[in-house]
C-alpha cells in the first residue's frame, strides 16, 4: 500500500485506486519519484501524489509512454539486482542504496521522463491528480488566483514607494 | 459563431485560408467593404470559455498549438542529412491563430528595418536585401492595427522610435518587479529602457474589460478577452457584417487554378474528412511562414508544376528563425514575477546593426518571465543545479519567485538553404506530405546572440543579480520556432520575389498571401504587428482592385 493509500485508509477516505499502473509497479516508482522530489523540509513527491498523476497520465495524454515505464522499470529492477543482489524491491532498498542506483540510472531517457512526469504532477495543476492540496505550489510559494493587483513584488513595491 | 454559411458551389468575392493575425484582419477589412467572404480555418472555434490555467495541457501538450502526432515535421540542418521528425516549428491552430497564445509583445519595424541591404551591404552566405516598402508605407497601417486591436505602450518613451502619427490608444500595463529592476541597471548603464507596447488592455476597450495580471498570457488564451487577439477584435466584427463565414476544422489541400490562370478556390478537408471544393473570386492565403508555402507547393498544376505561384522557384526559401538568447538572475527578496504580463520594460539601444561590432545583426531585450511552476523547475534553473534530490528541490522551491529573465530577440539571416519543403517519405493523418523544415544559422546570427548574451548578463548584475546563468543555444534548443519568416519574400522583381508590395503574387493576379512569409528580413522578432500591418496594407488594396474589377 502506498503511503498516501496508507494515509487514505486511516483518514476514513475512499482509497485512490491506479488505473494503469498496478500496486507493486507503482510503489516501485513511487519509491524513484520521491527521491527526485524528497520531502525535506516539505511535502515531497510522495505528499503531493505524484504517483497519482503518473498513473493518469499513462492512462490519458501520456499513454504512449507506457511502453518506456514497462522497459525502463524492468531495466531499473536488473540494474537494481546486479548492484544489491540480495535486495527484492527499489522500495525496500536504503536511501544510500536508492542514491546509487539512481546515479546508475540518472543518464538514461526514462529518467529525463520519469523527472519530467515527477515535477509535472508535483508542480502541474491538481486537477491531474498529483500537487495534492498544492502542495506543490506551497513550496515555491504559487498562489492559484484568477486575479491580481500591483505591487506585484518586493521591487515594484519598492518603487512605489520612492514615487511617493 | 458566424450567422451567415455560403455554398461552396458559390464563388464568394474572397476566400481566406488560415484565420489567424493577419487572416482575422484581412476578412474583417474585406466583409466591412461590403464584399462576400469564406474563412477556412484548420483549427477549432475556441472562445474565453474554452481555456484555463492549465500548464500541462498548453505548454507540454499542444493545447492551442499544431500537434506533431496528427501533422508531424521533419528537421534537418542542411540538404545533406537526412530530416528526422522533430517539432521545429509551431504556431497557433484555432481561430485567431498566433494572436491567441502569444505573448503579446507589440513592436513596429524602424525605418532601417525595411532597406539593411542599403545600409548593411552585403552578407555573405545571406541575401540580405531591401523590402521593396518603406516605414512610411506602412505606418498608417500600424496605427490602424494599434487602435483597431487594442495595444498598449507609451509613445515618445522610446528615443528611438520611428515616426507615428498617433500615440498608443492605451497607456502601459503596470510595471512588475522584473521591469523595476531593468529600469534602475539599465539607466546606470546609460541605456534607455521603455514600457513595453504589447496587445493587452490596461483599461476598458470597445467593450472589452482590462487586464486582471493573473499572469498567464504566453502559451494561453485569454480568459479576461483582455488580449487583443484577432478572435476578440476584428474577426467578431467580420461576423457582424453578415457577410462573413468563419468556418474552423477546414483543412486545405490545394488552391485551385483555371485555365486562364486565375485561383478558383480551394479544396479542404471538413472536420469529417470530407472534400469539399469552396469556390471563390480571389484567394488569400494567411496560414502563417510555414503552412502558406506548404500549401503553395502542394498546389502543383500544368501550369505551375513546382508549386503555386512559384515561377520564382523562390516558394518556400528564405525561411528565418526565431532567434534570441536568454539569461536568468538570482535576486534577494521576492519579485513573485509569475504575476502579471509577461514583459514590461525593454530595450532597443542595439536593435540597428553596427559594423564595429564585426558581424551584422542586433536585437532588443525585454525583461520578463515565461516560466510557469514545473517549466520552471524543468528548464529554468541554473545548469549546475543538480537534476534531483534534495539540492534540486530546494533550488526550485527557492528560486522560482526570486527570479527573472532577460530575453534577447534577435536577426534572423534569410538564407536561401533554409527551407520549408515536402517531407518525400513522412504524411500527416490527413495523408498530406509533412512540412520539411531544413535550417541552420547563419555564423552572424549565432555571433549576435552571443554579443547579447553578454549585454544580458551585464544588465543583470547592474541590477544587483545574487546569481547569473544563461540558457545554451544551438537551432534545435532554440525549437520549435514561433516566429515563422521570409518563405514567399516580398518584392519589386518576379525573378527574386514571390509577392509584390501589396501581398499579391506575381504570377497569380487574384491570389494573395499575407502573413510572416512576406518578410524580406527579420526584423528583431516580434512580428505580429508587422504581420497586422501587411494585412491591413494588403486588404486595402485589393478592395480597390476588387472595385475597380481588377481581380475578376
Amino acid at each position: 500500500m502506498s503511503a498516501l493509500q496508507h494515509a487514505h485508509t486511516v483518514a476514513g477516505l475512499p482509497t485512490p485506486h491506479f488505473e494503469t499502473l498496478d500496486a507493486g509497479t507503482a510503489g516501485e516508482i513511487e519509491a524513484i519519484a520521491a527521491r527526485i522530489i524528497p520531502s525535506t523540509g516539505g511535502a515531497g513527491a510522495r505528499e503531493a501524489g505524484v504517483i497519482y498523476f503518473i498513473d493518469r497520465a499513462l492512462s490519458t495524454f501520456a499513454a504512449d509512454d507506457r511502453e518506456t515505464y514497462r522497459t525502463g522499470m524492468a531495466q531499473l529492477q536488473q540494474k537494481r539486482t546486479e548492484l544489491f543482489p540480495n535486495s527484492t524491491t527499489i522500495s525496500s532498498l536504503t536511501g544510500e542504496q536508492q542514491t546509487t542506483l539512481i546515479r546508475a540510472i540518472e543518464m538514461s531517457s526514462f529518467f529525463d521522463l520519469l523527472r519530467t512526469h515527477t515535477v509535472l504532477g508535483f508542480l502541474g495543476n491538481p486537477s491531474y491528480g498529483g500537487n495534492r492540496g498544492e502542495s506543490g505550489w506551497k513550496q515555491i510559494g504559487f498562489e492559484d488566483q484568477m486575479a491580481y493587483q500591483p505591487p506585484f513584488g518586493y521591487y515594484d513595491a519598492q518603487g512605489e514607494e520612492e514615487k511617493k | 459563431m458566424s450567422g451567415v454559411a455560403f455554398l461552396p458551389t458559390d464563388a464568394v468575392d474572397f476566400l481566406v485560408l488560415g484565420a489567424g493575425a493577419a487572416g482575422g484582419i484581412v476578412a474583417k477589412e474585406l466583409a466591412t467593404a461590403g464584399f462576400r467572404v469564406v474563412v477556412l480555418e484548420q483549427g477549432p472555434y475556441l472562445h474565453e470559455g474554452d481555456y484555463s490555467h492549465d500548464e500541462i495541457k498548453y505548454t507540454f501538450q499542444p493545447g492551442l498549438t499544431n500537434d506533431p502526432k496528427v501533422q508531424p515535421i521533419t528537421y534537418r540542418k542542411s540538404d545533406a542529412d537526412r530530416a528526422r521528425p522533430m517539432k521545429a516549428i509551431e504556431y497557433g491552430r484555432q481561430v485567431g491563430g498566433g494572436s491567441v497564445h502569444f505573448t503579446a509583445n507589440y513592436w513596429r519595424f524602424y525605418e532601417s528595418d525595411f532597406r539593411e541591404h542599403s545600409l548593411c551591404g552585403e552578407v555573405s552566405g545571406a541575401d540580405l536585401r531591401d523590402w521593396p516598402i518603406a516605414y512610411a508605407d506602412l505606418e498608417p497601417y500600424y496605427t490602424k492595427a494599434e487602435y483597431e486591436l487594442g495595444i498598449s505602450g507609451l509613445a515618445g518613451a522610446n528615443p528611438f522610435e520611428a515616426p507615428r502619427s498617433k500615440p498608443y490608444p492605451l497607456p502601459p500595463m503596470p510595471v512588475k518587479s522584473s521591469g523595476v529592476l531593468f529600469d534602475r541597471a539599465t539607466k546606470k548603464l546609460g541605456l534607455h529602457p521603455f514600457p513595453a507596447p504589447v496587445a493587452i488592455l490596461s483599461e476598458p476597450y470597445q467593450g472589452r474589460a482590462p487586464s486582471v495580471n493573473c499572469g498567464f498570457c504566453e502559451s494561453f488564451g485569454c480568459e479576461m478577452r483582455a488580449k487583443s487577439s484577432t478572435l476578440v477584435s476584428v474577426i467578431p466584427q467580420a461576423e457582424r457584417t453578415g457577410r462573413c463565414e468563419i468556418r474552423p476544422e477546414c483543412y486545405v489541400r490545394k488552391i485551385e487554378l483555371d485555365d486562364a490562370g486565375r485561383a478558383t478556390g480551394a479544396i479542404y478537408f471538413d472536420r469529417n474528412r470530407r472534400e469539399i471544393f469552396q469556390r471563390a473570386k480571389a484567394v488569400f492565403v494567411c496560414a502563417n511562414g510555414v503552412e502558406t508555402p506548404k500549401l503553395l507547393l502542394m498546389s502543383k498544376s500544368k501550369r505551375f508544376p513546382e508549386g503555386l505561384a512559384n515561377s520564382s522557384g523562390l516558394v518556400g526559401k528564405y525561411l528565418m528563425w526565431d532567434n534570441g538568447g536568454e539569461a536568468l538572475g538570482l535576486f534577494e527578496h521576492p519579485l513573485n514575477e509569475y504575476k502579471g504580463i509577461q514583459v514590461t520594460r525593454l530595450i532597443h539601444d542595439y536593435y540597428a546593426s553596427d559594423p564595429k561590432r564585426g558581424f551584422y545583426g542586433g536585437g532588443g531585450i525585454d525583461a520578463r518571465f515565461d516560466f510557469y511552476p514545473a517549466g520552471f523547475a524543468l528548464s529554468g534553473l541554473p545548469p549546475d543545479t543538480p537534476r534531483w534530490g534534495s539540492e534540486f528541490k530546494r533550488t526550485f522551491a527557492t528560486y522560482f519567485n526570486r527570479t527573472m529573465m532577460l530575453m534577447a530577440h534577435t536577426t534572423s539571416l534569410a538564407q536561401a538553404k533554409n527551407t520549408v519543403s515536402l517531407d518525400p517519405d513522412v504524411k500527416d493523418a490527413w495523408g498530406l506530405p509533412a512540412v520539411r523544415i531544413t535550417s541552420d544559422y547563419h555564423p552572424d546570427d549565432v555571433a549576435t546572440m552571443k554579443w547579447m548574451t553578454a549585454k544580458q548578463i551585464e544588465i543583470l548584475e547592474a541590477a544587483g543579480a545574487l546569481k547569473t546563468w544563461s540558457q545554451p543555444y544551438d537551432v534545435v534548443s532554440n525549437m520549435p520556432s514561433r516566429h515563422l519568416m521570409g518563405t514567399c519574400r516580398m518584392g519589386n522583381d518576379p525573378g527574386t520575389s514571390v509577392v509584390n508590395a501589396y501581398s499579391r503574387t506575381h504570377d497569380v493576379p487574384n491570389l494573395f498571401l499575407v502573413d510572416g512569409s512576406n518578410f524580406v528580413t527579420s526584423g528583431r522578432q516580434q512580428p505580429t504587428a508587422t504581420i497586422q500591418a501587411l494585412a491591413y496594407r494588403a486588404a486595402d488594396y485589393a478592395v480597390r482592385a476588387a472595385r475597380r474589377g481588377d481581380l475578376s
